[in-house]
């Protein structure tokens, strides 16, 4: 082990100064932290099982089980009725996996190393980001066939179906930009998942996920159509031409803008939150 | 250029009404090992952070490898290694992709990046494990992939904050020899230990730490000398004989003595070395107090450390493994 340091890498690299030099590094190293979660996805696969098997189990359950007593607002299949609710779902309970994951890099040095490498000091939360966006399509995917497999369709041609898997995918960057603030506000993996799980439940319960906010009572009615959830799952029952579009109250006929603007203010207020957590573990 | 690898002036640090750092100095030549020494608490860790750029600082100033620490940071990391108690690798990853995702971080392009992690995992021995997860290796295994993705680029100064604690004497050695590799190639070293033999052994001058300050700077030769030179110990048979062996060394030797009950070892630093060995001999003889051993020897830095603060390093500070806290409160 004499020769243990030197080699024929080459001397300490200029750190970029350009601006551009500077995007250019933050997209590389973002890109290597992308593929360093997409590693973790691959080598540990037993919790993406999980993550698919609540919402199978959340269709089967409620589609087949409470369904039968379930009514649909203006008639329909309410298994076509759930299915947008089941997507939303699961794109919230990215929460916990995003939270966590960042919380446990946090409980370890790993994330002392990187901090005091040269590397983009973005690509920590770029790179959490892109990779649970990758994770979601995935899921999403999974979650598609196993809706077709149930009889839900889209019935309003292909266009406008991606155009609903697009308005989820921008929801789960929200929930990431969420579940990294509150990772760095409490970086510890069991707390987080503590006070996360309780707290994603009934955030799905008081939405229009399961049930058609007109049935219920009317205060409780109004909580739920301006859960940010309703907005997504609205939206994208609209344009998946599925049941259950709701009565004539102002956020149930303007899902589509909510669907944009809800997760558009969530990331604009988490991910600035975030980065300046991030930089104040320096402190 | 400065000949000072590490510089520091009077870095001062707070935790609100705590200071962690209070007017601390140190200057490390290029090329040499500087030891830290004190004990938990002392505030070691915390100057390391800070010239790792990993903490900020409320008062003095910084360089390291010729970069101001505040105002520079992107530069220092750029030529910066650093190796924490805690391993610092993603668990997750096998040993192999550990080196490969630091390498790219780094700035090495991919193919150098895979050339570089190979080279590392035969240099530190980790072959047979390379493509295992880091969060099953043994703590020596995961200390050496650590430290060999500290050198994934040739570091100019390589920090080490207790690159031993909680590994056994074998993985130890191992790690002391890659750290004397390391500076016979060239690099600057600065080393945090708890342990007095670690300072010992690889330092060539040594800061000890007490409570945020520098007590006192030197070679480990210059602070052994600091106490009083040579003394006296005698292991008596009965610990019951020990208070009047205290009594005797009171009475022939230069400094107070000092008494270990647990291992019946008393030992006192002496003026004259021939004169008091031989006086204490015979007036333990004339006592009748049965010794098991007895001679003469250099004060150890562990005494050092005694006389400069009026602990010792193990003793002080909170237990050692205290759980780490990423956010300081």
């Amino acid at each position: 082990m004499t020769t243990a340091t030197r080699s024929a890498v080459p001397a300490p690299p200029v750190s970029a100064r350009t601006p551009l030099a500077r995007l250019r590094r933050a997209i590389v190293d973002g890109w290597t932290m992308t593929r360093r979660n997409m590693t973790h996805v691959v080598r540990a696969p037993e919790e993406l099982i999980l993550y698919f098997s609540l919402p199978i189990m959340f269709v089967l359950v409620f589609g087949y089980v409470f369904g039968s007593g379930m009514q649909v607002p203006g008639g329909g299949n309410y298994r076509e009725f759930l299915l947008p609710g089941i997507f939303v779902m699961t794109m919230l309970n990215g929460l916990g996996a995003t939270a966590s994951g960042v919380a446990f890099d946090l409980s370890r040095g790993v994330v002392d190393r990187f901090r005091s490498m040269s590397m983009a000091r973005s690509a920590l939360m770029t790179g959490r980001s892109a990779a649970d966006l990758l994770r979601a399509l995935l899921e999403m995917s999974t979650l598609l066939v196993c809706g077709l497999l149930v009889g839900w369709q889209w019935r309003d041609g292909v266009g406008r179906a991606l155009l609903a898997v697009g308005l989820l995918l921008l929801l789960r960057v929200a929930i990431t930009w969420l579940g990294i603030y509150l990772a760095l506000l409490v970086p510890n993996p069991d707390t987080v998942s503590v006070i996360v799980f309780p707290a994603v439940f009934p955030l799905t319960a008081l939405s229009n996920v399961f049930v058609s906010p007109d049935l219920m009572p009317r205060w409780l009615g109004a909580i739920s159509e301006w859960n940010p959830l309703s907005a997504t799952v609205a939206a994208t029952r609209q344009l998946f031409g599925n049941p259950g579009l709701g009565a004539d109250s102002w956020p149930a006929e303007h899902a589509l803008l909510l669907a944009v603007a809800w997760p558009v203010l969530l990331i604009a207020t988490f991910a600035p939150l975030a980065v300046r957590r991030y930089q104040r573990l320096s402190r | 250029m400065t000949a000072f690898e590490v510089r520091a002036e009077g870095l001062g640090k707070r935790y609100g009404p705590t200071r962690a750092l209070d007017s601390f100095d140190l200057a490390v030549p290029t090329g040499t090992v500087h030891g830290l020494l004190g004990p938990n608490g002392a505030g070691k860790t915390t100057a390391v952070r800070i010239l790792a750029t990993l903490l900020r600082f409320d008062a003095g100033r910084a360089t390291v490898a010729g970069f101001d620490v505040a105002r520079q940071p992107d530069e220092v990391r750029a030529r910066i290694g650093l190796t924490g108690q805690y391993a610092a690798v993603d668990e997750t990853l096998s040993g192999r992709q550990n080196l490969e995702m630091f390498g790219r971080l780094s700035g090495l392009g991919g193919r150098a990046a895979r050339r570089r992690a190979t080279e590392l995992l035969g240099q530190f021995g980790l072959d047979g494990a390379a493509n295992r997860s880091a969060g099953g290796y043994s703590g020596g295994m995961r200390r050496r992939l650590d430290l060999a993705a500290s050198l994934v680029r040739p570091p100019r100064v390589l920090f080490l904050d207790e690159p031993t604690t909680g590994l056994d004497p074998r993985s130890r050695n191992q790690v002391w020899d890659i750290v004397r590799a390391l500076v016979a190639d060239g690099a600057t070293v600065l080393l945090t230990t708890q342990y007095l033999e670690e300072a010992d052994q690889l330092a060539d001058r040594i800061s000890m730490i007490d409570a945020g300050r520098v007590v006192a700077e030197g070679t480990p030769d210059e602070l052994k000398s600091m106490i009083d030179g040579d003394r006296i110990e005698v292991v008596v048979r009965d610990a019951a004989d020990l208070p009047r062996a205290e009594g005797i060394f009171a009475r022939i030797c230069a400094g107070k003595p000092e008494c270990d009950p647990e291992l019946r070892r008393i030992s006192a630093p002496v003026a004259d070395r021939v004169a008091g060995l031989i006086g204490v001999v015979q007036a333990l003889r004339d006592a009748g107090i049965a010794v098991e051993d007895i001679g003469l020897r250099r004060a150890t830095l562990d005494e050092a450390f005694l006389h400069l603060t009026g602990r010792r390093p193990e003793e002080a500070g909170e237990p050692v493994g205290a759980v780490r806290k990423v956010v300081p409160a």
